[in-house]
């Protein structure tokens, strides 16, 4: 069953909270929306859930339209960010409850039970109440109780956001282990690049309201279609500077020019934005990052494996990542190396120049 | 649940046709009444705004108004201010919040025509330990039904034993949600107990006080029945606050032309005086 | 400014504590110096904040002393040691403007005014929110309100140190990096000893100089980020730090040489005098090659994380995480795995066996 949206949008008052937007999910990978705070991806997700109306379009499941059906006629699952379960029940309880409202066999309910609880790990916590539980295990609850259904989709509102670090870290893997083989589609929200990559599968992304880009992750990863869909997914952020095409080269300021290669020898003279990840801005020289960028060390993060240096270039701030330690300075004045055959350009309709 | 449900106004119906017996279809009568005049046996005459106009420039209903405003503008500048120190003083944690929180909440579960009872015969100046009391061990002369000094002050004192655990309740809920943290962060500022209260308690109070206030206005606004039990609006009238003298005209009298207006009028000033306290309080949280 | 001394420092929430698991806090005895960046890092339930709450006073722990600068703090009140804490929510005097709420500890403290005004505008300024002092502190983002909690902190010149309870716990995640290195750009600039407390390692890696790892209620290890990542003394802190996190195997030692799931395997620690015990390898994912002989593994799952790959395999029911480049391949389901030596230790117990000569760091 595959979940369509068609043109759909939602206005509150003169705000447009989500501009119309068409996009179909499969079942098999997970689908995911990634975008900041307010980029629209809870509303987006609650307007396929059936919580909200559309102010226009359709929502169509399986080609069957849906859009006035309320949710508990769609056979759906929702995981809140904070976790949700009923207090007063067992987990037991918890996980089996939709089951039991669809008056579903009791053999029936226990097999899955066994299976659900065994695939989330929960089989000595059945007893428990939610409260004695930790972070982690209560949310595991809230996904055994979303998929112990056999829905034909499951919605997952950014449901790790509240988990330390590492929980976090492992939940996410575990996940799509989780949701393989059962034909559901599965939409998933976040913020978080990194967790989107890791997800894999399609994803959306959201920026303000819009659908920049819709594809395979690794792909709207690696060909954003616009600026918006490139910074969405950039963690630490993208760098960004206006430049100029002249004469075969590519002029950033009166300071930083370079002959252009790659994609940028072929673009027609004009002026551009460029975009370049982090990663491909390194603090020396090697056999792709050939271009030098000089400039004053403001900030440095360095973390064991990897060292951060927030620079000024020109009026700008750039950021270089690199791999291994790197010791930056504050207040010095560094030359910083940039690949720029890995760089985007954008004209100025904000569309990725190819 | 945003999604559109017309089957939801079925539901809501029962609602609707009983708030309609009960209070509008009375309302309309009242209003009825209030522009003709009649003399019993169904027949009316159209009188307009006559009686408005005449209980407008009555004095008899100028003075019971006045009584009226000092009356609740007497209990609010009690009632709130020792309400919020009730609940300071109230502990936050441990085994004696849910007993006092019960001593609190004793005195109002009592039907308020017992309090008037209670408190009458409480002060009666011969049987009443405070009447008794305030007569033969402190000296002091007090009779309600001679001194009319004495029947305010007893009416007073009664509300505020009556109705100040209801903001007593109101503020502790506001006080209790508010997380530790802000009390640690004051105490590292090196601010005083009168700084707290001030820049953290009370403004986080902010919202049940609004509450608290309006219903505490609206409540002695209105008041009837315990000053009633209490003094029957005496000695004389000092203390016939508005409800006893509309009841007067309305009942005594059978006068239902005026009593339905000042009714009227007695709805209009208790409305605007609300939404005037409720703009007041709640311009702040709009800015 | 103040050096911080722990002095065999237990909690135990328990008056009459036991055994030790009644512990909330095992033993923590360091020093920190003064003028540092110092992160507490570990999962929640660790002991972190219980830790946090005993240096600034917020509670009383049942054994050992605190000293700053030589001074018994121990039982002294948080306004008594001059410390500055930012919570884990925005803690801000609604009703008062910016301006009010960071001169609010300065005049509770009976400063000229003159001053208090040169020393808000000092600090507003530093943290960029000079435009908005006039205006009325309940109405800003929670970043920005976060920025004021700190800025109380910092306008007073007697705090010895300032602490930070998950302070980027309520920001919007595309903020948090900008309020993570203006704290940063903040230590570099005020110079005063920090604490900063999370169960985020890029939070901690990134702000601190030296970073506390604790779970248990014990410190598991205190050293520099680049320490942590390349030497892990318990399996805990390899586990827990880096992305993905050090891979841990059960090894057996043989003949003097290590065996990893019937593989000889060459470590960087000494064989010689073996502590007792459960023995394990720790390899870092960034460590680990694919070739065609050594220990076998299973493919579960490869993963495009952009600026390269992580590959999950299995070795009977354990996961390794391997880090390949960025257009590495994977055909087959069934891999060989490689270990560093150099970057391979050897764990008894979860600690760390003693690394041989040549693999020391000079």
């Amino acid at each position: 069953m595959k979940l369509e949206l068609r043109d759909v949008s939602k206005r509150v008052g003169a705000d447009i909270h989500i501009h119309e937007t068409s996009l179909v999910f499969e079942p098999g990978a997970f689908n995911v929306l990634l975008g900041a705070t307010n980029a629209g991806k809870t509303t987006l997700m609650k307007l396929m859930a059936g919580l909200d109306m559309p102010t226009s379009g359709q929502v169509l499941y399986g080609g069957v339209d849906m859009t006035k059906a309320p949710p508990q006629e769609r056979n759906i699952s929702f995981v809140h960010q904070f976790f949700i379960n009923y207090p007063h029940l067992s987990v037991r309880d918890n996980i089996t409850s939709p089951l039991r409202l669809a008056k579903v066999r009791p053999e029936e309910i226990k097999r899955r039970l066994d299976e659900t609880a065994d695939l989330l790990r929960l089989g000595p916590m059945l007893d428990r109440r939610p409260h004695e539980l930790s972070g982690g295990q209560q949310q595991r609850c809230a996904l055994a109780r979303a998929i112990i259904k056999d829905s034909s989709a499951v919605f997952l509102d950014e449901p790790l956001a509240n988990l330390d670090y590492k929980l976090r870290e492992e939940l996410r893997s575990e996940l799509p282990v989780i949701f393989s083989n059962r034909g559901a589609v599965v939409v998933y929200a976040t913020s978080e690049p990194a967790e989107a990559l890791m997800l894999g599968g399609y994803t959306a992304a959201m920026y303000e309201g819009h659908v920049s880009q819709f594809g395979v992750t690794s792909e709207v990863y690696r060909q954003p279609a616009n600026v918006n869909a490139a910074q969405v997914f950039s963690d630490p952020p993208l760098n960004v500077a206006q430049i100029e095409k002249r004469d075969g080269k590519v002029n950033l300021s009166k300071q930083f020019n370079w002959r252009a290669r790659g994609v940028a020898a072929d673009l027609p003279d004009g002026a551009y934005t460029l975009a370049v990840r982090p990663h491909f801005v390194r603090p020396a020289a090697d056999e792709s990052a050939q271009i030098p960028l000089h400039g004053e060390v403001r900030v440095t993060e360095l973390s064991g494996s990897e060292s951060v240096a927030h620079f000024n270039l020109g009026k700008d701030i750039w950021v270089s990542q690199s791999d291994g330690l790197h010791p930056y300075k504050v207040g010095e004045q560094h030359d910083f190396y940039l690949d720029d055959t890995r760089c985007f350009f954008f004209g100025a309709d904000g569309r990725r120049v190819v | 649940m945003k999604t559109e449900n017309p089957r939801a106004w079925f539901l809501v119906l029962p609602v609707i046709l009983l708030v309609a017996f009960n209070a509008l279809i009375p309302l309309m009568t009242v209003v009825n009444y209030s522009v003709q005049e009649t003399f019993g046996n169904n027949v009316f005459f159209w009188q307009g705004v006559d009686w408005f106009e005449q209980i407008l420039h009555s004095e008899r209903f100028h003075a019971a108004l006045g009584r009226q405003f000092l009356f609740t503008g007497i209990i609010l500048a009690i009632e709130i201010p020792l309400g919020v120190a009730i609940a300071l003083a109230m502990p936050r944690k441990g085994i004696w919040v849910p007993v006092c929180l019960i001593l609190m909440a004793l005195p109002l579960l009592i039907p308020w025509n017992v309090v008037g009872a209670m408190w009458n015969i409480f002060t009666l100046p011969d049987i009443g330990l405070m009447g008794y009391g305030l007569n033969n061990w402190l000296g002091i002369e007090y009779d309600m039904t001679q001194s009319p000094l004495a029947a305010w002050v007893t009416i007073v004192v009664m509300d505020v034993w009556h109705w100040t655990s209801l903001v007593v309740l109101l503020a502790y809920a506001g006080l209790v949600s508010i997380p530790d943290a802000y009390y640690q962060a004051a105490e590292i500022d090196g601010a005083s107990k009168w700084s707290v209260f001030r820049f953290i308690q009370l403004p986080k109070m902010k919202q049940v006080l609004t509450i608290a206030v309006l219903l505490r206005f609206m409540d002695s606004f209105m008041i009837y029945t315990e000053p009633f039990v209490l003094t029957g609006g005496g000695p004389g009238n000092s203390t016939t606050l508005l409800s006893i003298d509309l009841v007067k005209v309305a009942l005594g009298q059978f006068d239902l032309g005026p009593a339905a207006a000042m009714s009227l009028i007695y709805f209009a000033i208790t409305l605007l005086v609300s939404w005037i306290f409720y703009t007041i309080m709640t311009k702040e949280s709009k800015e | 400014m103040a050096k911080i001394k722990l002095d065999n420092i237990r909690h135990s929430y328990f008056p009459n504590p036991k055994s030790d698991d009644d512990f909330a806090l095992k033993r923590v005895h360091f020093d920190w110096e003064d003028g540092g960046a110092y992160a507490l890092l570990g999962p929640s339930g660790c002991g972190k904040t219980t830790l946090l709450n005993i240096i600034s006073g917020l509670l009383i722990p049942s054994h050992g002393k605190l000293q700053f600068d030589g001074q018994d703090v121990t039982r002294l009140s948080p306004k008594d040691r001059n410390i500055a804490q930012v919570f884990q929510f925005p803690v801000i005097y609604d009703t008062m403007t910016v301006y009010d709420n960071l001169a609010f500890p300065l005049r509770n403290r009976g400063v000229n005014e003159a001053k208090i005004d040169a020393k808000v505008r000092e600090i507003a300024a530093m943290l960029e929110i000079e435009d908005m002092l006039s205006k009325k502190a309940a109405g800003l983002s929670p970043d920005n309100k976060q920025k004021i909690s700190l800025g109380r902190g910092l306008v007073r010149e007697d705090v010895n140190v300032i602490m930070f309870d998950e302070p980027l716990t309520v920001i919007d995640p595309h903020l948090k990096w900008k309020l993570r290195s203006k704290l940063k750009e903040l230590h570099q600039q005020v110079k005063t000893t920090m604490i900063y407390v999370t169960h985020d390692q890029t939070e901690a890696l990134t702000f601190a100089d030296q970073v506390v790892v604790m779970n248990f209620g014990q410190v598991l290890q205190v050293g520099t980020p680049q320490a942590l990542f390349d030497c892990p003394e318990h399996t805990f802190v390899g586990h827990f730090i880096g992305s993905p996190g050090m891979n841990v195997l059960p090894a057996q030692v043989k003949d003097g040489q290590v065996w990893v799931a019937g593989q000889a395997v060459e470590v960087s620690s000494s064989l010689e005098s073996l502590p007792e015990g459960k023995l394990e390898i720790g390899v870092r994912p960034e460590y680990v090659r694919i070739s065609d002989t050594g220990v076998e593994a299973t493919v579960r799952n490869l993963m495009d994380v952009g600026r390269h790959k992580v590959l999950e395999t299995l070795v009977g029911d354990i996961k390794v995480h391997v880090v390949l480049g960025e257009n590495q391949q994977v055909s087959s389901d069934r891999v060989h795995l490689q270990f560093e030596p150099a970057n391979t230790r050897l764990y008894a117990e979860g600690w760390l066996v003693d690394l041989q000569h040549e693999f020391e760091e000079v």
